[in-house]
């Protein structure tokens, strides 16, 4: 299976469009970094709104930890298509080549056969959001420097000490890295079902906006099935960036507000990975392969 | 006749009287004031706003006559009151003209103080009107309440102990209105709002305060001009 996962892998990364997605988020992220350099200050006013009538928020607000955040905060959404564009391929390309049933003849079984796909998947989401991770934290760093970080929430603020941030981020991009797999899992699922790679990515960005659409408008009718969709527990990163304050409204050093939100939403991002690895085995076991 | 013009002449004398007494007061407590031409001192700084969850930070107050005040934070972002933190004692007591009237007596923190309302009488001054909690025998103000045009009402509790014979606090409690928050979820990307109404509640009508610990204070040892600008 070893043998497998590194030749899946290789073909990942021989593939021109596996480095599309590594360009277009270098793209993405540089354009933000370009337009926070010249008007962060800007930037800055409007998430700070009605809050600089009544108080006076001094230091360097637009840094790299701020930066990095925004950019988490728009991109994580985009990023799943890029996911997708990979991930829907590794079964149904196969398919569309013609190649599937030739590597379904080799001495493996079918389920070594999706686990090392899977796995080879799994690489490239995290290679992508280890990039993501560096273009927006480190390179962020490099550019605007390093500060406490102040975060505008619906109902409250929330101003992190700079020498309490790094772990936070450690921990989003684990959870992030487990918010992507899921998407991965998602579109290597819808993959098996097609013998072409349009239908699935197309089916997975379709599935992901409209539970997104469920998951952020607060209709008491959806906030009912909200709990059960993916995408809701997708943003529970955000999570490491909220502290708990003692009795005299001091905020707690190294505290998180909601850690059971943050381990809840995690089980249930693995069990959709899990999930949707083994239906996808289930399905491929049971599939008459004619291509 | 004659019995009512010498009552209306006593009360008047005895008004007159109480306003020199609030004077030669104030004039005492500007007296122990002016002994420090400038300081920098160190202090822990807590902002206690319902809705805003910070860490407590180190903070470093420059001061020099006649009313010149910057904090800086050694580190990290601070979070001060809109302008209200530059009106310090001695930029109240500094008033060129106001008038002083003696509102009698009250008791701040257990200790008996004289209170003396400060009303200036320029017309643009900033500040409509303060009023000064004077404890008379060791001539501290340990209270003061402003009412400002721009930037609305605040007040300023002190603390003395080691700096107490030149005025100086080693805790300032500075507490202000703050206006209720919300902000809206296209700007914060938040969508996912699982807070109780009850919880929301708890962070709405409340006062804010900002308090000031002063660990060291270095005083008359020159602080150059560059600092306040």
């Amino acid at each position: 299976m070893y043998t497998l996962f590194k030749v899946e892998l290789y073909k990942i990364f021989k593939r021109p469009r596996t480095y599309i997605a590594f360009a277009a988020m270098t793209a993405l992220i540089t354009i933000i970094q370009l337009g926070l350099k010249v008007d962060g200050k800007e930037y800055i006013e409007f998430v700070l709104g009605d809050l600089s009538n009544t108080l006076q928020v001094d230091g360097k607000l637009c840094n790299g930890y701020f930066v990095c955040f925004c950019i988490l905060n728009l991109l994580l959404i985009h990023v799943p298509l890029l996911i997708a564009l990979i991930a829907a391929d590794m079964i149904s390309g196969e398919a569309n080549m013609g190649t599937l049933r030739l590597l379904l003849s080799k001495p493996i079984t079918r389920t070594q056969f999706v686990v090392a796909k899977f796995l080879a998947a799994t690489v490239y989401t995290l290679l992508l959001l280890v990039w993501i991770a560096f273009l927006a934290l480190f390179v962020s760093i490099f550019i605007f420097g390093t500060d406490d970080i102040f975060l505008v929430k619906n109902n409250y603020a929330v101003q992190i000490a700079s020498n309490d941030i790094m772990w936070r981020y450690l921990g989003a991009f684990f959870f992030a890295a487990l918010a992507m797999v899921t998407v991965a899992a998602v579109a290597f699922f819808l993959s098996q079902f097609a013998e072409n790679s349009i239908g699935p990515i197309v089916a997975t960005m379709s599935i992901i906006i409209v539970f997104t659409i469920f998951s952020t408008m607060s209709i008491p009718l959806f906030n009912k099935i909200k709990p059960f969709m993916f995408t809701t527990h997708m943003v529970a990163w955000k999570e490491f960036f909220d502290v708990r304050v003692n009795a005299d409204n001091e905020s707690i050093a190294g505290s998180i507000q909601r850690p059971d939100k943050i381990i809840n939403s995690a089980l249930i991002l693995i069990a959709h990975i899990v999930g949707l690895v083994s239906l996808s085995a289930y399905f491929l076991k049971k599939k008459d392969i004619l291509s | 006749m004659k019995k009512i013009i010498t009552a209306c002449l006593l009360l008047l004398n005895i008004s007159f009287a109480n306003a020199q007494n609030a004077d030669a007061l104030i004039k005492k407590v500007k007296a122990k004031l002016e002994q420090v031409n400038d300081y920098v001192a160190e202090a822990k700084m807590k902002t206690d706003v319902a809705f805003i969850k910070a860490p407590i930070g180190k903070v470093k107050v420059y001061y020099k006559k006649p009313n010149r005040l910057k904090i800086v934070k050694d580190k990290g972002i601070s979070i001060l009151p809109k302008g209200g933190i530059s009106m310090n004692t001695s930029s109240i007591l500094g008033m060129a003209n106001c008038t002083t009237i003696d509102a009698g007596e009250a008791v701040v923190s257990g200790i008996k103080t004289k209170v003396i309302k400060l009303l200036p009488t320029d017309d643009n001054s900033e500040i409509i009107i303060t009023t000064l909690y004077i404890d008379e025998a060791n001539s501290l103000i340990k209270k003061s309440a402003t009412t400002t045009r721009e930037n609305g009402s605040f007040e300023m509790e002190m603390f003395y102990n080691t700096y107490a014979n030149l005025g100086l606090p080693d805790k300032m409690i500075f507490s202000f209105n703050v206006k209720d928050y919300k902000m809206p979820k296209g700007v914060t990307l938040d969508f996912d709002d699982d807070m109780k109404p009850e919880e929301k509640a708890k962070l709405k009508h409340k006062k804010g305060k900002v308090e000031f610990t002063y660990t060291s204070y270095t005083i008359n040892k020159g602080v150059a001009d560059s600092m306040f600008k």
